[in-house]
């Protein structure tokens, strides 16, 4: 009580003190947004009355206020998904407060207590984000410091428990608390040297400790899990290096099939840039690097690390379908990226210059040998230390090939287009679970036509060819692995008059499944309107069965058939 | 511990006190060439300044950036404004930023928020999203999405409170 007393007082002289700078140095700000939807039977894509239930009013919704004030900064925000639309998962029924923190920071000490977004490095080995188009949060409750002693030197210590949906953070609940260090020293800013050569190096340390894992009554969990990581970026005029290699010990799951071997990660990229060329070429290596701090987790439920896809980011519809998510048990990939700017008056260049994008990315299965277990060999077995794996090793097995190039062109002051290009495999049983592996061409032209400086008409035209033809033999009963195979053409066309109205129509047609029940129209017809920083877009339509991708971790979007109302704004 | 916590809060209300009176808030990103840079302390000499979210992945954001490229020589002669462009993209991306930007031929000056601090800080929800600041660092209008021609209402506006 006499704290409290103390408290008060303290807090009532401050105000005294200060109370015209409370008034004009506070901030609030905000942001609000919500995502509805009606579903409807649709049985021309075979979503019958039963399939939609009683919760065909879906809503996901998020409202969050922050307080500013200098150095110091705190923010609430109050989530509600009821129920949540179709496609993200069914624990995040519910709502309440998901998140809240607290923070101040002045440059030299930083502390932030409740729920806390970070990343050492790269994320190998730590990254808690938070990705609303993925219903994903895996934030950590507890708190944060940071001290940057001197110049071009930061220190981290993170530690709390993650995230589960709606989980309770207490003592019971399974999941382990993750303590983390991370430290980092950029030379350049340290010595005060400007310099053509620049660098900073970085290393992290994550443990997560899990006590229920000694409940297990077949295996011997280890309680103890940990990670640590080690990077150097490094440039030189016009050329910039960077990698990063993670370790991670002592961690069977459920995701690697409860194998006690030890985990890594490789990351590396070799870029050149020049105004108008930019050349990328990257690597990684991972091999057994799921990291998650409750160890029967799954999908990407309480993941503690981030493995970064290399492969480029389709947006438009018919590439998107097939977007690759990261193998954490084990995969080689590569990338190499060339964009480039052919210059203005030039023959190719036009009046208003070419942008030309190449890119060739690749991602391959590790190669795994098996080991010997009490006297026979034995591959990946349960509570084994599963294979060995030569860190070089690549397999035939291809998860993810895509070779593209766009171009990026301003006509006139009325015409500019986008066209692309793009051959693909896609290892549908791997990413996916189901169907047999897609080899696909792509090309799409994204056509724009300028009326005037207010109103425009934007047209896109996509074609799909798939290497199985619309006469392809499917066996009886077989035939839901052939759901989104075969050919596809899809149109769209937009009219917007600028800054503040749209609207669009479009068409997604499986004309070439193999599965003549398959060949359906997706047509959606949508509006929008903006305003400021507030958005609302109001589509109705069928949805494709797919899956929605972001930085590789990916949700599976059921088809669906209705009416969409979305709200955003931010204040 | 409840008391300890709302103890440390309002020290630390007390302290932020001390700090200077803008609408950008105090967190530290990458450039592109490595260098940290706090936001706190972006300015343009006391002229007004452009902050504008994009991704790679987003193509309306990529139509954004060209279309202010195409423009920004002009503005900058008649103006004096200056575009702070943020990516949000995550780790994946890091190494590309810098051969997409100068292979677009894009002006700007880049920062990287690789983990979404400042656009979580900024109420961002989706790009690409504008923020107008006037020449003490506050927000005087800002805009999420893009249409074409949409970069004409930002010129607008800035010349609004640039006289």
């Amino acid at each position: 009580m006499k704290k409290l007393t103390l408290l008060i007082a303290f807090v009532l002289g401050v105000m005294a003190v200060n109370g015209q700078d409370f008034l004009t140095k506070s901030k609030v700000s905000g942001s609000f947004e919500i995502n509805s939807q009606y579903y409807m039977a649709d049985e021309g894509i075979g979503i019958t009355d039963s399939m939609v239930g009683d919760k065909y009013m879906r809503i996901n919704g998020f409202g969050k206020i922050q307080y500013t004030l200098g150095n110091f900064s705190a923010g609430i925000r109050f989530e509600s998904f009821q129920p949540p639309l179709s496609g993200f998962r069914e624990e995040l029924e519910g709502s309440g407060i998901a998140n809240y923190f607290a923070t101040y920071d002045n440059g030299t000490i930083g502390v932030t207590v409740g729920d806390i977004y970070d990343q050492f490095g790269s994320g190998l080995v730590f990254r808690t984000y938070e990705e609303w188009s993925l219903g994903f949060d895996n934030s950590l409750r507890g708190m944060r410091a940071i001290y940057r002693p001197c110049d071009g030197v930061t220190l981290k210590g993170v530690y709390g428990k993650q995230r589960y949906y709606w989980a309770s953070y207490g003592k019971d609940e399974s999941r382990g608390v993750i303590r983390g260090f991370d430290g980092e020293w950029d030379l350049n800013q340290s010595l005060k040297k400007t310099s053509k050569f620049k660098m900073s190096l970085g290393g992290s340390f994550v443990s997560n400790y899990q006590p229920s894992a000694s409940d297990n009554p077949i295996y011997v969990i280890p309680e103890n899990v940990s990670a640590a990581a080690g990077r150097v970026n490094m440039g030189y005029g016009r050329f910039s290096f960077s990698t990063e290699y993670a370790y991670k010990i002592n961690n069977p799951s459920a995701i690697n099939n409860l194998i006690y071997k030890n985990g890594e990660a490789l990351l590396a990229s070799l870029a050149y840039s020049q105004k108008g060329l930019g050349m990328v070429l990257q690597v990684k290596r991972v091999d057994n690097m799921s990291f998650k701090s409750d160890y029967t987790a799954k999908e990407n439920d309480l993941d503690i690390n981030f493995i970064p896809p290399i492969n480029y980011t389709h947006t438009h519809s018919l590439p998107a379908m097939y977007s690759y998510s990261t193998q954490p048990n084990g995969e080689m990939g590569i990338q190499f990226q060339v964009n480039y700017l052919i210059p203005k008056k030039t023959l190719l260049g036009g009046k208003y210059g070419t942008k030309v994008t190449f890119n060739y990315s690749q991602v391959n299965d590790i190669v795994r040998d098996s080991i010997t277990y009490n006297g026979q060999k034995v591959l990946n077995r349960k509570g084994t230390m599963g294979y060995t794996s030569p860190f070089f090793g690549i397999s035939d097995k291809v998860f993810y090939r895509d070779i593209n190039l766009e171009i990026d062109k301003k006509i006139s002051k009325k015409w500019s287009f986008i066209a692309q290009y793009i051959n693909l495999i896609y290892d549908m049983p791997t990413i996916e679970g189901h169907g047999t592996t897609v080899k696909a061409d792509i090309a799409f032209l994204d056509l724009t036509y300028k009326i005037n400086s207010r109103n425009s008409i934007r047209m896109e035209l996509q074609h799909l060819w798939d290497c199985i033809g619309s006469g392809y033999e499917v066996e009886k009963g077989d035939e839901e692995s052939f759901i989104k195979r075969g050919n596809w053409f899809s149109a769209l066309l937009e009219y917007s008059i600028a800054p503040k109205w749209f609207v669009s129509i479009a068409d997604k047609y499986n004309y070439g499944n193999p599965v003549a029940e398959y060949r359906d129209h997706y047509y959606t017809a949508s509006v929008g309107f903006i305003k400021d920083s507030t958005r609302i877009t109001l589509s109705g339509g069928r949805q494709s069965e797919g899956m929605i991708c972001v930085g590789g971790v990916c949700r599976k979007v059921p088809a669906s058939s209705g009416v969409s109302l979305t709200v955003t704004t931010s204040f | 511990m409840k008391k300890l916590f709302a103890f440390l809060l309002f020290g630390f209300m007390f302290l932020g006190l001390s700090a200077q009176n803008s609408d950008l808030p105090n967190i530290t990103l990458k450039n592109l060439d490595g260098e940290s840079v706090n936001i706190a302390e972006l300015n343009n000499d006391g002229k007004p300044f452009v902050m504008t979210f994009w991704a790679t992945w987003c193509g309306p954001c990529v139509k954004e950036h060209n279309a202010l490229s195409d423009v920004y020589d002009d503005w900058i002669e008649e103006t004096g404004i200056k575009i702070f462009s943020v990516s949000i993209d995550d780790a994946r991306a890091t190494a590309k930023i810098k051969p997409f930007v100068d292979g677009k031929g894009w002006p700007f000056e880049i920062l990287l928020d690789v983990n979404s601090e400042l656009k979580r800080a900024m109420n961002v929800s989706n790009p690409p999203h504008t923020f107008l600041f006037d020449g003490d660092g506050k927000i005087v209008w800002q805009h999420t999405g893009y249409l074409d021609g949409g970069e004409e209402d930002l010129y607008q506006e800035i010349l609004k409170i640039s006289k």
